[in-house]
């Protein structure tokens, strides 16, 4: 027996430490060429970017949102194009659309017409509605609420149209994430699970599965506490102090934060990474209590919609929606998009009476 | 196979975005290995499971390749007796080339790789900055690595270790990148490969690198260690670029869309319509670059602004990254060694005095700054604050020591330069 082992593990590769690979071997040529040598780009139509180097030759670049969960056949098909329609370099922007570049300018065409005709979209470049950031909810996490691949695909389905063209004031970054963890990021929209109730606990399991401290040392609110129920070492919640943020979750499984009714979707606006014109913004809270809804989460949607549009018609060119409600301030954001204002809004988190009105700046 | 019926999935199908669901049934229904096919039946199974009850189905554990200890995201299913194709459904999390460069030959040659051991769903990328390959039992997580592993292909991070990084497209492309972003990604990142690949810090530390100040990689908001391209001399302006932009666009569209959003009011338009920047006042926002791109470019003396900190919400709220080093060059070897030193000792520092679960930001926040700035030997400076004190809580021990070293550093400078 112990011989055996020894053999199966001589027969274990040892991983090659390589680490990120350099990025430079896979570089289309007339980029590696002018790398850290180009001068200036245009925006010729949505979805497609012409950069100039310095020794006046281009590289145009052709974006196209894909459904980002690929099946190998999708990834061929996308490689099919870049072969036939492209040189065969591609490169994932961040928000995972796919980007082709090619030398030579009557080459964008025909590969537009490639991927179109593949079903593929192309836009999401300067003032539209970007391809929504998002990561892998009930088809893979161990702790989401919900499913931001459906999620996406259904906003998306309806938004097509801000992607494809450019008619917002400015770039329009989407996030969407499955627990206020947040992996899909900050967004100039944010649509996040927010939980309602605090979680509940299967006090058979606890102390087989959790390590009690940590799951306590967790807590951001210190509501967990170490107990005994029904005679096993448990851990219980004061219901009272608890914000429902989950956090407790994925240390503690048996403290099942995730339900069906009471985990609601909350849209949050304002968050903005660049430094350009103010210094980057977190998001804002700006609606609540919407319902969790597979398959086609219309509620959300809607009022994706309603702020997207309230937006389009209110802001000036250039402003970020974090840019745009600072001109127009808060109550006016409130009253054009028709939502609720409700103590909730209000926080009360340490360090927030710094986003308190301390002032006399009130619009009337 | 019986296939399951998926009624709330199929309703994912409609509609002109692509559809995930449609990938999925593609790999169920046509791909010639019935392994594939069965995996991804019962993945769309427990989906719409998920869809009908409202609730997620898998739950995490421990699996690695052999030598490491992270890496992959371990999913186990909670009703894998309705869905026992894909019960083991664990996630690879693989490094990308810097900048997400990819040839298809070589997107082929990981397709092909990917089809043999796992379900055949991949993603570019996660938000993490990984290539997902989503859906690999245990055994297979083992053969797959392998394979990729022989042609340049290493895990990434997961857990409480160093993460994958990130880097935007950067020089390979973007008239505005001021440092080799894809270097920076690679030589901080590949520094650390043993924290990577074997997870044993406090929380997860991750590395993005913007090359401008426009930080398309979000490195401010996510990375705990952000990397911005800046340059410190003045805005380099093409006059006759620019009198074209305000004979096209006309001068209102140039004073509101220009002049007024600069931040700092270090903008003006010259009555002949050239512009002058007060570049001593400039931010480096990159509005007005990006709003001419053919005009406005950045300065020659390039470098780089360093921040620590950024995060999400858990635990303790919010955190942007704060700069550490307002400007280092990022040329000579001894620039790009003193960048990687400022990782290692943050890094030492943290494990050192983090709490269990504590990202380096809270750990700042926790202890102070100045706590932080002394355990890595670098000085205070008035770059690092939005403004000065406000609490006259603080005690001032060796205030005549400290502005004795601010007047000899000054003096330094001036002899230096």
């Amino acid at each position: 027996m112990e011989k055996e082992t020894k053999k199966v593990k001589k027969e274990m590769r040892t991983p090659i430490e390589s680490g990120c690979p350099d990025g430079f071997q896979y570089m289309h040529p007339t980029m590696r060429k002018n790398f850290g040598r180009w001068k200036y780009h245009e925006h010729p139509k949505p979805g497609v970017l012409k950069h100039v180097s310095k020794s006046d030759e281009e590289i145009w670049t052709v974006r196209a949102g894909t459904q980002r969960i690929l099946d190998v056949y999708t990834l061929r098909k996308l490689c099919d194009i870049g072969d036939e329609f492209a040189d065969g370099y591609v490169r994932f922007t961040i928000r995972s659309n796919i980007e082709y570049m090619v030398k030579d300018a009557t080459k964008v065409d025909p590969l537009i017409s490639a991927l179109e005709k593949e079903g593929f979209i192309v836009g999401g470049t300067k003032n539209s509605v970007a391809m929504i950031a998002h990561t892998q909810g009930w088809l893979h996490c161990d702790i989401p609420g919900t499913d931001a691949s459906g999620v996406v695909k259904s906003m998306m389905d309806e938004l097509i149209d801000e992607f494809k063209n450019n008619e917002m004031p400015n770039r329009v970054h989407m996030t969407t994430s499955c627990c206020q963890i947040n992996c899909g990021g900050q967004g100039d929209i944010a649509i996040n699970i927010q939980h309602t109730k605090p979680p509940k606990i299967n006090h058979d399991l606890v102390s087989n599965v959790c390590e009690r401290p940590s799951v306590v040392a967790r807590c951001p609110v210190a509501a967990i506490r170490p107990a005994i129920v029904n005679g096993k070492p448990s851990l219980e919640v004061d219901e009272k102090k608890c914000i429902c943020c989950g956090a407790c979750y994925p240390p503690c499984p048996p403290m099942q934060i995730n339900d069906p009714e009471h985990s609601k979707l909350a849209i949050w606006v304002g968050g903005n990474h660049s430094n350009a014109r103010t210094k980057p913004t977190f998001q804002k809270l700006v609606a609540a209590g919407i319902p969790n809804n597979p398959p086609r989460w219309p509620e959300a949607t809607a009022i994706v919609k309603r702020i997207l549009k309230v937006y389009k018609d209110d802001a000036r060119d250039w402003e970020r929606i974090n840019d745009w409600i600072d001109r127009i301030g808060w109550p006016r954001f409130f009253e054009l998009t028709e939502l609720p204002f409700t103590k909730y809004h209000i926080d009360n988190w340490r360090g927030g009476r710094k986003t308190l009105n301390s002032s006399a700046y009130i619009r009337f | 196979m019986k296939k399951h019926d998926t009624p709330m999935l199929d309703n994912l199908e409609e509609g002109p975005w692509p559809s995930f669901i449609s990938g999925i049934k593609k790999l169920r229904d046509d791909h010639p290995d019935d392994r594939v096919n069965a995996v991804n039946n019962d993945l769309l199974g427990q989906l719409e499971h998920s869809y009908e009850t409202r609730k997620g189905y898998w739950k995490g554990g421990t699996v690695s390749v052999y030598g490491y200890g992270g890496g992959i995201i371990p999913r186990f299913s909670e009703v894998g007796k309705q869905f026992p194709a894909s019960k083991e459904f664990h996630t690879l999390r693989v490094q990308p080339p810097a900048g997400n460069y990819y040839t298809t030959d070589m997107l082929r040659k990981l397709a092909d790789s990917w089809e043999k051991f796992g379900s055949g769903l991949v993603t570019f990328h996660g938000q993490t900055g990984n290539i997902m390959f989503i859906g690999a039992t245990t055994e297979n997580t083992q053969h797959f690595f392998d394979e990729i592993n022989d042609y340049g292909f290493d895990l990434g991070g997961a857990g409480p270790c160093v993460r994958t990084g990130m880097s935007c497209v950067g020089a390979g492309r973007c008239e505005m990148s001021n440092i080799n972003e894809h270097k920076a990604h690679r030589l901080l990142v590949n520094n650390f490969t043993d924290d990577i690949h074997r997870p044993a810090l406090p929380y997860k530390f991750k590395f993005k690198v913007s090359g401008c100040p426009n930080d398309c990689m979000n490195s401010i908001e996510r990375a705990d260690m952000s990397v911005i391209g800046t340059w410190r001399d003045d805005i380099k302006v093409d006059q006759e670029e620019f009198k074209k932009y305000v004979a096209k666009k006309g001068r209102k569209h140039v004073i509101d869309n220009i002049v007024t959003r600069c931040p700092t009011n270090a903008i003006s338009l010259n009555d002949d319509d050239t512009i002058v920047i007060d570049n001593q006042n400039c931010v480096k926002c990159m509005h007005c670059l990006n709003v001419v791109p053919k005009a406005l470019h950045p300065g020659d003396d390039k470098g780089a602004t360093v921040l620590i900190g950024g995060k999400r919400t858990l635990k303790i709220g919010d955190l942007m990254g704060t700069v550490i080093v307002p400007f280092m060059k990022l040329e000579s070897e001894e620039d790009w060694e003193k960048l990687v030193e400022i990782a290692e000792n943050t890094i030492d520092f943290w494990a050192e005095n983090a709490l269990e679960h504590e990202r380096c930001g809270e750990m700042i926040e926790r202890i102070g700054l100045i706590n932080y700035l002394e355990g890595i030997g670098i000085d205070a400076e008035p770059n690092m604050v939005a403004h000065p004190r406000e609490s006259s809580y603080v005690r001032l021990d060796d205030w005549d020591d400290e502005a004795v070293k601010w007047y000899e550093k000054a003096d330094s400078k001036k002899d230096t330069a």
